[in-house]
């Protein structure tokens, strides 16, 4: 963690920095969520500077704060070996509109770094070519290091996702299986009885 | 009948083609862990790919904000589950950086060569499942037996073969064994062997060579864009760890290299691993002569250690340590710490949001892993549906690390 780094910064971007501060050496710069970008971008390109890797990128949950989340970034530099932290705050209470510049152009860990931040604490990244859930699936409801779920709360069932150009049977009919690994769904149920009658084992296999 | 010698030359005959999609994974043989990876194919070469993690995810981030930081220790343990010692010494010395303390010379020593051996490990487990997945199958039983000693051997200190949860905040769960320097030795010895058996029958095997050399091909700008640390990204020629650029424990007094590789192919992946194993034996034999053979492990800190238990069983001061710690938690001063160690994989950081209670505000693992095979589109775009285990192999994804 640089010192000159944070003076640089300072002077190149006086209206970003909001507040500045050092503990156990870290040296952090907080910075205005317009400017998170532009910010990053000079660390990057300024040959005194020389930020080549994005080391980490996580955000964190203050619930009773406003803005509410903190975007937390950590830079290295191997040429140089400093390293810095960025941080910004962004959110309001309720936590929608959560939303930062994306980082994918300058670094490419910020792609799987930035879905992971928007799985866990649904902050969305704008620019982000690719803004999937990547370690929850895709019909997870909420995000689930967010300060108000719940760690116990239980998830609802998914269906079966639907695949084009597939043409089998579905795992289990409604009196096939051991009971146990029988799975109802019964919106999924309501759909197949309203088209047409279940397809007999016996018609596909011939 | 049709003549049968059509002049092919004068008509040119289309056959009809589209890409074909390939799924592999989540639980197939060569995705170590559970990973799967979509590709979409163009005879045989991948012109798109789809990389999915998240099929282990146990939500152990949110499972740290519930506990207190000494219940920390097991998930830790369970996310780099090779390699588990340093991820508990990681965390430990996050810990110890917020706290403000250092642990004692004997206790760094100890975490050094446990350390080490648990690298080790991680990267006979890399190494050999890269040559099982090509066919050779004779090296990989060969470097399990020599994890098998490792394990023995941590066994032996810790009282578990795999998730041990021995690092604590400010020490160790418990010291040395009497035998723990013999030991050690013995099984750096025995290692070296093993790996100059394995050099022997690979480094020679052309069928070994011609699957890895030039293939899966990431040049340095890349891997650092990307993110990448440890031994994949010094196989592409940054010669970058933690060790030697930010030492930590006693590192700074040892004396070791950073094996590099030139051409960030598969087979430098390969080797730097095999080179690193070198290395971390002589740290282990360094360390052995350096250790204090008496001397306490535990810094002498009440607030932070548990008392030993002969004192919480018979004194009242003890019993009232202890219950403080165990029920309310270490206390750690409010603030915010990155602490970063070189893990098996590369550089494993913890970021540690403190609110001064017992409980964690906030726990983020900088996984290596998830880094690295975050790289694997970049590197197997392009290439044949064939490089894909290799290239694979080589980053040495562990699903636990990775989805935590």
């Amino acid at each position: 963690m640089s010192k000159a780094l944070v003076e640089l910064i300072k002077k190149n971007f006086p209206s970003a920095v909001l507040e500045t501060h050092a503990q156990h050496g870290d040296e952090t710069v907080v910075l205005d969520p317009g400017s998170w970008h532009e910010v990053a971008a000079f660390l990057k390109g300024a040959p005194q500077a020389d930020m080549n890797m994005l080391v980490d990128l996580t955000a964190v949950d203050y619930l009773d704060r406003e803005p509410r989340f903190e975007i937390v970034a950590h830079l290295h530099s191997l040429t140089r070996g400093h390293r810095i932290r960025l941080k910004s705050r962004v959110g309001d209470k309720d936590g929608e509109e959560v939303e930062i510049d994306t980082l994918t152009d300058l670094w490419a860990s910020a792609n799987w770094m930035e879905r992971e931040c928007f799985d866990m604490f649904g902050v969305r990244f704008t620019g982000h070519p690719d803004l999937r859930r990547i370690l929850m699936y895709p019909e997870f409801i909420g995000h689930p290091l967010r300060k108000d779920y719940p760690a116990d709360k239980i998830q609802p069932l998914v269906p079966y996702r639907d695949a084009e150009n597939i043409q089998k049977l579905p795992p289990f009919g409604p009196d096939e299986g051991m009971s146990f690994g029988r799975q109802t769904h019964e919106w999924v149920a309501e759909e197949d009885d309203a088209d047409q009658p279940p397809i007999a084992v016996d018609e596909v296999h011939t | 009948m049709e003549p049968l010698d059509l002049d092919l030359d004068d008509s040119e005959i289309k056959l009809p083609s589209e890409p074909m999609l390939i799924n592999v994974g989540p639980s197939h043989p060569a995705m170590h862990g559970t990973v799967r990876v979509v590709m979409e194919l163009s005879g045989e070469t991948i012109e798109r790919c789809d990389v999915q993690v998240g099929y282990l995810h146990r939500g152990f981030e949110k499972m740290c904000e519930r506990g207190n930081w000494s219940q920390v220790f097991p998930y830790v343990d369970r996310c780099n589950y090779v390699s588990p010692m340093l991820n508990n010494v990681g965390f430990a010395l996050a810990c110890e950086k917020a706290l403000g303390v250092t642990v004692p010379e004997r206790c760094q020593y100890y975490r050094m060569i446990l350390g080490e051996m648990a690298r080790v490990s991680d990267h006979l487990t890399a190494a050999g499942a890269m040559a099982m997945e090509l066919g050779a199958f004779t090296p990989f039983l060969w470097m399990m037996k020599g994890r098998e000693m490792i394990w023995d051997l941590l066994e032996e200190e810790t009282g578990a073969r795999l998730t041990h949860s021995f690092g604590r905040v400010g020490g160790m769960a418990a010291p040395p064994t009497d035998g723990f320097k013999e030991n050690s030795l013995a099984v750096a010895e025995h290692l070296l062997g093993i790996i100059s058996e394995v050099e022997a029958l690979l480094y020679g095997n052309r069928i070994f060579l011609d699957r890895l050399q030039d293939v899966g091909v990431m040049k340095a700008e890349d891997a650092v864009s990307l993110g990448w640390t440890g031994p994949i990204l010094r196989a592409s020629g940054v010669p970058y760890d933690v060790r030697k650029a930010d030492p930590y424990l006693k590192y700074g007094e040892v004396d070791f290299e950073v094996p590099i590789g030139e051409h960030g192919d598969s087979y430098d992946r390969f080797v730097v691993r095999i080179e690193e194993i070198k290395q971390s034996m002589r740290i282990v034999e360094q360390c052995t002569e350096k250790i204090p053979d008496s001397g306490p492990v535990n810094i002498d800190d009440p607030r932070v250690v548990l008392p030993p238990k002969e004192e919480v069983y018979t004194t009242i001061e003890g019993t009232i340590r202890h219950f403080k710690i165990v029920m309310e938690g270490l206390k750690i001063p409010a603030g915010e710490v990155y602490s970063y160690t070189e893990g098996g994989n590369g550089e494993l950081g913890f970021y540690l949001v403190i609110d001064g209670s017992g409980t964690p505000y906030r726990v983020r693992i900088r996984p290596p892993a998830f880094l690295n095979t975050g790289g694997l589109e970049m590197l197997i775009t392009g290439a044949m549906v064939a490089d894909v285990v290799p290239c694979f192999g080589s980053l040495n994804m562990i699903g636990g690390e990775c989805d935590r």
